[in-house]
């Protein structure tokens, strides 16, 4: 019998080469440690296994049929062969089938230079397709402000799949039919707008083809730029400046602030703000519910609200804990009502010149500033969220040569933030940025270590204790929104003693969301993440609340941490939604 | 010599078939009885002895396939039934389930003791509804006389069968698919290892066996290993019930010793009985439309899982379909490649994409639209198939054209040229062009 132990070394050969691995490790996995490259389409490393597309066939000695290198583990003394003339027959017969039932429409495709299937097709020298074209046109999915679905470019990999069931456990897609009408869709083949979606983008971020994609709103983003009545004013997500880079070349977690602040004004924007200004904001009315939940006797756990696919999934899944939910603004949209109000009044701008874009690494954001509650300037306040990959666009086109920028400073009133802010793009981030703040609130005593590293991290659940002036007040913080499911339940069953959770909905939080850069792993988010605390640690300013723009806006505008003009501007409430 | 022998079909139509009286007179459940005197490995051991190869369709030796099972030691463990018969030309399974139900739910039973399995299921086709009827009550019979259920044979082993139905889908007799839907998910196959002797049914460890498999355990276990070996040949144990369809004399199930020849099922008297209305055979396909074709000047092939296997024939569930010479080799390929498209499960791309341009490749043939080079086309689109498909249909589905492209190229030939030999296609354009 075959079983797999992971502390056993497997010896085998690749080629001739021989190779040791441990036990459970696949042909993919131990072929890449002898450099040899297997190609791989429906198999992404963050995912369950399909083994569907079977692009990565090799032979193995003693077997009649090949083995599907990205699912079959090692086995003792196995002699592998990944680059014999059977297997690459098989190989590009398989693409070929592929890009038969394929549209090819690089040139006019979101996916074009940046596309699985393309670098295959190149990769295995395809020319021609000896196969009768059988793509169909179909239409292309676009009711909703987020995401985009055009399924003529599915390949039907199941990847997005995995994603929203075996990730997110939203289940708004699957596939359905059989043969070749074999496909992947929503509930009654309903527009996402109609089904459990929470526009998190994660189906989007494995996609390995151009079938899925954020709805492009580069266009408007012009239009006002183009405008000269438009006063445009852009803010910048703290996890964008840490994965912009890669669409550019540069190393995952390349910390590009300055860089992305010089574009953004060679672009043309009036103002360049950064959304970690009110990131420190949020901490500090979040932190002040918090206090005033656990002191008053509200409702806890209190959860935070500054991930809208996470705000989207509750209202549609669990809208009877909605109460538990902060009632702050996501920073994004704090950023949009001060805009048009505080920034109005100071820079003598009419609120209804000022255009406000903000660059996203998410793409239910694009949902969020569309809300209708979410107009507290009398305007809508957010007018156009881009994600990274559109900023990344515009920047192409407009022949801003990205790498070689000069870095630049943001502009005030919002542009000064503290590293606390700049965590929020990591899952475990906020929290800890409200533990900084929230620690010395109460305690009155200075926080010798700032760093609750123990709240960091990508996977599961990981939770802490902090004492507060004898006050035990216990932490949870989680991404994925299949993690936040496991919270919800124990909330419901009365089974949670949290005071406070963070969740985000993408996997390891802001810097996996889904309008970062294509092609995002688990190891290249580490990256950012490390990015995102390299930034924090190089600050002198570590805590919201000695953020000296925070207390000057208390002081101008805003009064005190939930009063009144607070409740106007930075404070909202939600809606069930149960599908 | 009568090539006919009767192990598995003693009873039919001479015992009403959920009587567990009228079985029990015939001499049914004195193995059960002999098996619980056994110890478990005993079993096993007359099981491999006998070589009974799975009758499913992969002829899988069914003593390794225990023995590997009988090894895990984890529980429950759960003992499944594939009654799903969906290779078309094939209905021997419903002939067991319809006239022996007793004989499949003791071999079942047998197997349950053997794996201390408290629970079984069965899995049965959704068009054999009226079967589903007889078989529930010959369950409920076998349970009231204390064959099943609680406290078999007054000891404290208890066994329990459910009916499962499916809902047509060819791929649900897939093994995985078959747990899958008997799970009540959809019924595709999943990703192997882990093997369904490990990660079954509820994904506790499981035993899969066809209908036939398992109707022939009674047998083995009362008669012995040996000697059920000794009605076949030495490769392949016991008897095999072959259904002969399409333009047979006598179509029906027939019960045979392994090592009866091709000949002997098509044109044996008491058999196959030849052509029907006086044709002359063009070709039969065995073993159901994943199965190989087969031409006149291999009809002296003894039917036995080794030797057929080496000469590129196979036995597969037992269905032997006669085509006489009316029938076009392209047109035929055509009707089973439909079948494959229409049954693929859409999962991979060989099976969902290589089935549909297949059918292009034999249209543009049946049309006089080939190229020369449509040959190499169709031979990389099979061996990509066979060789990269997830699961069993896939790899099966161009299994005839393979038969087909191998001795009688001469006929696709034939059509490069519009020239059909039987004189299937080109009918509506006489002369034309
Ligand atoms: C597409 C497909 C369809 C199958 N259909 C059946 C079926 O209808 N009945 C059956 O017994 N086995 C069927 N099989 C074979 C089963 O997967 C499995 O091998 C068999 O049930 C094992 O039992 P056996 O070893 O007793 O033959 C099918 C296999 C494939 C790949
Ligand atoms: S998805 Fe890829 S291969 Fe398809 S048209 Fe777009 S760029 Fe080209
Ligand atoms: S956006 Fe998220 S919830 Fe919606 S379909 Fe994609 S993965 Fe599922
Ligand atoms: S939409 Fe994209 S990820 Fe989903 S199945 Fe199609 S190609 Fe794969
Ligand atoms: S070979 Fe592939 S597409 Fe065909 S039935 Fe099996 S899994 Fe489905
Ligand atoms: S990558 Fe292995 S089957 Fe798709």
């Amino acid at each position: 019998m075959h079983h797999v132990d992971p502390n056993v070394d497997v010896n085998l050969k690749i080629n001739n080469i021989p190779v040791t691995v441990k036990g459970g490790t696949t042909i993919v996995e131990a072929a890449s440690k002898v450099g040899i490259k297997i190609p791989t389409l429906c198999h992404h490393p963050d995912l369950p296994v399909r083994a569907t597309c079977r692009i990565c066939v090799v032979e193995v000695k003693g077997q009649k049929r090949f083995k599907t290198a990205c699912n079959t583990m090692v086995e003792e003394g196995n002699e592998i062969y990944t680059n014999t003339k059977a297997v690459r027959e098989a190989r590009k017969t398989i693409l070929e089938l592929i890009l038969a039932d394929h549209p090819m429409d690089c040139l006019k495709c979101i996916r074009n230079t940046n596309c699985e299937l393309q670098d295959l097709a190149n990769e295995y020298n395809i020319k021609e397709i000896p196969f009768t074209p059988t793509a169909e046109v179909l239409p292309i999915e676009a009711n909703n402000p987020s995401i985009v679905r055009d399924m003529s470019k599915c390949i039907k990999c199941g990847r997005c799949v995995e994603a929203c069931q075996a990730v997110q456990d939203v289940y708004a897609i699957n596939t359905a039919n059989r043969s070749h009408e074999f496909t992947i869709t929503t509930a009654y083949g309903k527009d996402l707008s109609e089904s459990t979606c929470t526009y998190c983008g994660q189906c989007i971020a494995v996609c390995p083809v151009g079938a899925l994609y954020e709805k492009d709103d580069t266009g408007r983003v012009w239009e006002a730029l183009d405008n000269k009545e438009l006063h445009v004013v852009v803010q910048t997500a703290p996890a964008i400046r840490v994965a912009l880079g890669e669409a550019f070349g540069m190393d995952p977690g390349s910390v590009t602030t300055g860089k992305m602040v010089a574009a953004l004004r060679r672009l043309g924007f009036d103002k360049v703000f950064d959304t970690n200004f009110t990131a420190d904001l949020t901490i500090i009315e979040e932190g002040n519910e918090l206090l005033q939940r656990i002191t008053e006797g509200g409702t806890l756990p209190m959860m935070t609200s500054c991930s809208p696919g996470w705000i989207n999934y509750i209202e549609k899944f669990y809208p009877e804990l909605l109460p538990n939910v902060s009632s702050c603004k996501s920073p994004q949209q704090m950023f949009g009502a001060l805009a048009k109000t505080f920034y109005a009044e100071k820079s003598g701008i009419s609120a209804a010149n000022i255009f406000s874009v903000s660059i996203m690494p998410c793409t239910a954001k694009k949902y969020e500033c569309t809300r209708p509650e979410m107009n507290s300037s009398g305007y809508q306040d957010v007018d156009v969220v881009l994600t990274t990959r559109e900023l990344a666009r515009m920047i192409e086109e407009a022949g801003i040569n990205f790498n070689n920028l000069a870095e630049e400073e943001y502009d005030a009133p919002f542009g000064l933030s503290s590293g606390a802010a700049v965590i929020f793009g990591a899952s475990g981030g906020v929290m800890e940025a409200a533990l900084r703040t929230v620690y010395e609130v109460v305690t009155g005593e200075v926080l010798q270590d700032v760093e609750f590293t123990a709240v960091r991290g990508y996977t599961g659940i990981r939770e802490a204790e902090v004492d507060l002036a004898g006050t035990k007040v216990r932490i949870a913080v989680t991404s994925s929104l299949k993690n936040a499911k496991t919270l919800m339940e124990q909330i419901k069953k009365g089974e949670s003693n949290y005071h406070f959770i963070e969740i985000m909905a993408c996997p390891g939080g802001c810097i996996g969301g889904g309008g970062q850069p294509f092609r995002a792993t688990a190891a290249i988010k580490a990256n950012r993440a490390a990015g995102v605390y390299e930034i924090d640690s190089s600050q002198e300013l570590r805590q919201s609340h000695k953020n000296p723009s925070i207390t000057e806006i208390y002081e101008q505008f805003l009064e005190k941490p939930l009063g009144h003009k607070s409740h106007e501007l930075l404070h909202t409430h939600y809606t069930p939604r149960k599908i | 010599m009568s090539k006919i022998k009767q192990v598995l079909s003693v009873n039919f139509g001479k015992i009403q078939p959920d009587s567990v009286e009228e079985y029990v007179k015939a001499g049914g459940y004195e193995a059960l009885k002999k098996a619980f005197s056994m110890e478990p490995v005993a079993i096993i051991n007359e099981v491999k002895a006998a070589k009974l190869l799975g009758r499913g369709g992969a002829a899988y030796p069914a003593g390794s396939k225990w023995e590997q099972l009988y090894e895990i030691q984890e529980f429950p463990k759960y003992i499944v039934c594939n009654a799903d018969e969906g290779e078309p030309g094939t209905f021997k399974d419903k002939m067991l389930l319809e006239k022996d139900p007793l004989r499949v739910i003791e071999g079942m039973t047998i197997a349950g003791k053997v794996f201390n399995s408290h629970e079984g299921y069965i899995y049965i086709r959704g068009e054999y509804r009226k079967i589903q009827k007889v078989f529930q009550s010959a369950l409920d019979n076998a349970e009231k006389a204390g064959y099943l259920g609680n406290n078999i044979l007054g000891t404290d082993f208890s066994f329990k069968i459910h009916i499962m139905t499916g809902a047509g889908a060819y791929v649900c007799g897939e093994n995985s698919a078959l747990l899958n839907s008997t799970e009540g998910k959809v019924g595709r196959p999943r990703i192997k290892p882990p093997h369904l002797a490990e990660v079954g049914l509820f994904l506790m460890p499981t035993l899969v066996n066809n209908v036939e498999s398992f109707a022939n355990v009674p047998t083995i276990v009362l008669v012995g290993g040996d000697e059920y070996l000794s009605y076949g040949t030495p490769d392949s144990g016991g008897t095999k019930l072959v259904c002969l369809s399409g333009h047979a004399a006598n179509r029906g199930v027939y019960e045979v010793p392994f090592g009866v020849t091709l000949r002997d099922i098509i044109f044996d008297e008491e058999i196959g009985g030849g052509v029907a209305n006086g044709g002359k055979l063009k070709f039969y396909h065995l073993g159901g439309q994943s199965g190989p074709i087969g031409f006149p000047e291999q009809l002296d092939t003894a039917y036995c899982c080794k030797v057929m296997r080496n000469n590129g024939l196979s036995v597969g569930s037992g269905a032997v379909v006669v085509l006489d010479e009316s029938v076009c080799i392209i047109d035929y390929l055509k009707s089973v490649t439909e079948f494959f498209i229409h049954e693929s499960c859409g999962k991979c791309v060989p099976c969902r994409e290589g089935n549909t341009q297949l059918q292009f490749i034999l249209d543009k043939f049946s049309k006089g639209t080939a190229t020369e080079a449509d040959f190499a086309l169709m031979k990389k689109l099979s061996t990509t198939m066979a060789k990269a498909s997830f699961c069993g249909l896939g790899q099966a589905a161009t299994t005839a054209l393979d038969s087909c492209l191998k001795y009688r190229k001469a006929e696709f030939e034939a059509h490069l040229n519009k020239q059909c030999p039987a004189g299937v296609c080109f009918t509506n354009e006489e002369g034309g062009e």
